[in-house]
C-alpha cells in the first residue's frame, strides 16, 4: 500500500510536470481494498480493473518501471505504449482494464469462465464504482454471473460521486439489497481499512473458489484526488478566486442576461452547485480517513522496523522514478 | 464430397472443431435449442445457454478468449449487436494493440444477418460494413455451403476476433425459424444454390482476404457478397442474353478486403458495379471505389444498394434490397457510359 501510494505521488507530480498526457485517474484513497483483496489472490487468479490501474497493478506484482514507462507513452512500457493507465494489460498477471466504466462486469464473466474450464478453484475479480453499478452491462453482469454461478468477487469501490455528480442523487435503492436481490452474498466494509477488508473477505473468496457462486463487497472510500487530476470541483474549492474569476462573467450572464428557465430555477441551479462546492470544500478538510496513514499507525503500534521497511520502498521507489525519467528524457532528447 | 445445406455446413464445420479442441465453448442465447445437434454432442458444460443480455456475455466472450478459450459467441441477429457494440468497438478489436500485443483474443461472433423474408428493419440489417470500420476485426459473409464451413473452420483458427455473419435468407433454419414458422404459404427468392451445395469431405479453413470469382467476363466487374453473389450471378445470365459479358465476384470477407483481386478484375473490364446489401452511405461500396480510384485504374462506377431502413412490407422489401433486375438495369448504365 505504501508502495502504491508513494508511486502514484510520483505519477501525480510527473502528470503535474506535464510530461503524461490527457486524463490521470489516481486510485489513491481506493488502495486499502485493493490490498485487503490482493492479498487472498494466488497465481491464476485474474484481476478485471476499471480506468484505475495503478494501485491495483503495482499491489498485484507488476513491474513499476515497465508501468511509469507505459504512463509516460514510451514503447519499452508494459503495453508498449499503446495502452496508458486507463488499457493496462499484464498477461502473466491475468489483469486487463478498460476505460469504459462497467466494462469490468462482463470482463470478469470471462476470466471465470475461462478458470471454470481451465483452472478449477481460480476466481477472477470485478471493480468498479459505485456510478459503474447503474451501468446496464454491471448489472447484466451480476445476473449472469448469478445464474452461471461463476467464481467472481464484484468489488464496488463508492466514493460517493459519479464524476462530478453525487451517487445518491442518480441511485435508486441501495447498492446491497440490489446485489442481494441477485442472489448475492453481499457485504458493506469500511474501504479505508486493509485489515477490515481482508479479513472480511478471506471467507467470500474461499466460498466462491469452493463454488458457491458470485458475491458482492460494498467498500467506502474517500479519494481526494476527485475523479481524475485536475477534477473541476476539486479545482474550484482548492483555488476559488483564480477559478472563479474565469467562469464568473460568463455564469453571471447565463444566469441574469439570457432567456430560459425562470429566475427561480436559475437560482436553484446555482444553489446546488454551490452546495456541492461546499461539500467537496468540506470533504477536503473534514480530514478524512487516509488508508495509508490508518495502516501506518497502527503498524506502528503493533511491530517494530517499519521505519526501515518504509525507508527501503522509498529507496526503491525513487529508484525506479528516477531511472524511468531519464530513459524518457534520453528520448525526448533524441 | 457430400452435399449439405448452407445452416448445416456451418455447424458441421464447428462440429469437426470442436471435437478437436476442448478450448471451444460456445455462448449464447436459446444456443441449446438453436444448436440442437452440438448442444446434444457436446453438452451443457459447451454449449452454454445466456440470459438475454448481450453485452455481459459478448464482453466475456472477449476476457474468455484472452484467458485461454477459444469462444464462439453467437449474437442470434446482428441487428442486436447494438446494445454490445461497446465489446466489439472497445474491447475484441483494441486489446491486442493496447495490451502491446501481449494478448490476443481469439474469439467468433457468429450472427444471422440480411432481409428478404419480411421481418422489418430491427431484423434485417447486414452492417458489415460499419463493423469493418473498425480496425482490428475480420468480417466473413459465405455465400455457399462450401464457403461457409471453410469460412467458419478459418474464424476458429484465426488468433483474432471474427464476426461471422451468415445470412438468413441462405440459412433454411433461420428461415422457418422468423418467416415461414412451420406454414408451407411463405414463398421468398432464395438462390437455390446457397442454400444447398456441395461440400469437402473434411474441413480446411478458407483464407480470408481471398475473394473467389464465380464468373469470369470482359465488360464489367461485378462486384458482391452474400445473397448479392446469387442474384449478380442471375443477372450475367441475363445481360450475356444482351451480348455484356459480366465477370462476378463473390469477396467473401469484408475485412481483410481482397483489393488485388477487385483491381486486376476493373483493369480488365474498366466497370465495377458493387451489389452490395449493407447500407449505401459510407460502407463497402464506397470504400471499393475508393481503394481502386487509389490504385490509379480509370473505371465506369456504379453501386446497387441498400438505401434507406428496410419496410416491413415485403412487396416494399424487395424493391429496396438489391434485386436481380436493378443490378441489370445498372449494369446496362454503366456500359452506355464512354470508357
Amino acid at each position: 500500500m505504501f508502495k502504491s501510494r508513494l508511486f502514484e505521488e510520483h505519477v501525480v507530480q510527473i502528470w503535474n510536470d506535464g510530461l503524461i498526457t490527457g486524463e490521470m485517474h489516481t486510485s489513491i484513497g481506493e488502495e486499502a481494498i485493493y490490498a485487503g483483496l490482493i492479498d487472498h489472490l494466488a497465481d491464476g487468479d485474474a484481476l478485471a480493473l476499471d480506468h484505475r490501474t495503478t494501485s491495483p497493478s503495482i499491489i498485484r506484482g507488476v513491474d513499476p518501471k515497465s508501468l511509469l514507462l507505459e504512463f509516460l507513452g514510451h514503447e519499452n512500457g508494459l503495453c508498449s505504449g499503446n495502452g496508458g493507465h486507463m488499457h493496462i494489460f499484464s498477461k502473466s498477471h491475468l489483469l486487463a482494464s478498460s476505460g469504459i466504466v462497467g466494462a469490468s462486469g462482463p470482463a470478469a464473466l470471462g476470466f471465470a469462465l475461462a478458470a471454470q474450464h481451465l483452472r478449477p478453484g481460480k476466481i477472477a475479480l470485478s471493480f468498479f464504482g459505485e456510478g459503474a453499478a447503474n451501468q446496464g452491462m454491471m448489472m447484466e453482469s451480476f445476473n449472469m454471473a448469478a445464474a452461471l454461478r461463476l467464481p467472481v468477487l464484484f468489488v464496488c469501490k463508492d466514493n460517493g460521486m459519479a464524476i462530478t455528480t453525487q451517487s445518491s442523487e442518480v441511485t435508486s435503492g441501495n447498492l446491497i439489497s440490489r446485489a442481494q436481490s441477485f442472489g448475492m452474498h453481499s457485504l458493506e466494509l469500511d474501504g479505508a481499512d486493509a485489515a477490515v477488508v481482508w479479513r472480511e473477505s478471506g471467507k467470500m473468496i474461499s466460498g466462491i473458489r469452493m463454488g458457491e457462486g458470485p458475491a458482492f463487497i460494498l467498500a467506502k472510500c474517500h479519494r481526494p484526488q476527485g475523479h481524475f487530476l485536475g477534477d473541476p470541483l476539486l479545482r474550484i474549492s482548492e483555488k476559488p478566486l483564480k477559478e472563479l474569476s474565469q467562469i464568473s462573467g460568463p455564469l453571471i450572464k447565463s444566469v441574469t442576461k439570457y432567456k430560459g428557465a425562470t429566475l427561480k430555477q436559475r437560482m436553484s441551479s446555482l444553489k446546488k452547485v454551490t452546495s456541492l462546492l461546499g461539500k467537496t470544500m468540506k470533504s477536503g478538510k473534514s480530514g478524512n480517513r487516509d488508508p495509508v496513514s490508518l495502516l501506518r499507525a497502527r503498524l506502528v503500534k503493533e511491530s517494530s522496523g517499519i521505519e526501515d521497511l518504509e525507508t527501503e520502498v522509498i529507496n526503491e521507489i525513487e529508484k525506479v522514478v528516477e531511472s524511468v525519467l531519464n530513459i524518457y528524457m534520453e528520448r525526448s532528447e533524441s | 464430397m457430400r452435399t449439405m445445406t448452407y445452416a448445416d455446413a456451418i455447424d458441421d464445420a464447428i462440429a469437426q472443431k470442436m471435437s478437436k479442441d476442448p478450448n471451444i465453448i460456445y455462448l449464447g442465447e436459446d444456443v441449446q435449442m438453436l444448436r440442437l445437434n452440438l448442444f446434444s454432442r457436446f453438452g451443457s458444460e459447451k454449449i452454454i445457454n445466456t440470459p438475454i443480455s448481450e453485452s455481459a456475455f459478448l464482453g466475456a466472450g472477449v476476457t474468455a478468449a484472452m484467458a485461454g478459450l477459444r469462444p464462439i459467441v453467437e449474437i442470434m441477429l446482428i441487428d442486436f449487436i447494438g446494445v454490445a457494440i461497446d465489446a466489439l468497438l472497445n474491447h475484441a478489436a483494441k486489446n491486442e494493440f493496447f495490451s502491446g500485443n501481449q494478448w490476443q483474443v481469439p474469439l467468433v461472433v457468429r450472427a444471422s444477418c440480411g432481409g428478404g423474408y419480411g421481418d422489418g428493419g430491427q431484423h434485417e440489417q447486414t452492417l458489415w460494413g460499419w463493423l469493418a470500420h473498425i480496425p482490428g476485426l475480420w468480417i466473413a459473409v459465405p455465400s455457399n455451403p462450401a464457403d461457409a464451413g471453410g469460412l467458419m473452420t478459418a474464424s476458429i483458427e484465426h488468433d483474432g476476433p471474427v464476426v461471422y455473419l451468415e445470412h438468413k435468407l441462405l440459412a433454411e433454419y433461420f428461415r422457418d425459424y422468423l418467416g415461414s414458422g412451420g406454414r408451407s404459404n411463405q414463398d421468398y427468392n432464395v438462390p437455390r444454390d446457397g442454400e444447398q451445395g456441395r461440400i469437402p469431405d473434411k474441413w480446411t479453413p478458407i483464407p480470408f482476404g481471398k475473394a473467389s470469382i464465380k464468373k469470369e467476363g470482359s465488360d464489367i466487374s461485378i462486384v458482391s457478397l452474400g445473397v448479392g453473389v446469387h442474384r449478380s450471378l442471375e443477372a450475367s445470365k441475363r445481360l450475356e442474353e444482351q451480348n455484356v459479358s459480366a465477370e462476378v465476384i463473390d469477396l467473401r470477407t469484408v475485412a481483410p478486403l481482397d483489393t488485388s483481386t477487385i483491381c486486376e478484375s476493373v483493369s480488365k473490364t474498366g466497370r465495377l458495379l458493387v451489389v452490395d446489401e449493407d447500407y449505401k452511405q459510407f460502407g463497402l461500396s464506397g470504400e471499393i471505389a475508393a481503394i481502386v480510384l487509389e490504385n490509379s485504374i480509370h473505371f465506369q462506377y456504379g453501386r446497387v444498394c441498400t438505401e434507406q431502413s428496410i419496410p416491413y412490407s415485403h412487396q416494399q422489401e424487395i424493391q429496396i434490397l438489391p434485386s436481380t433486375q436493378r443490378i441489370i438495369d445498372s449494369a446496362l448504365g454503366l456500359m452506355n457510359k464512354q470508357l
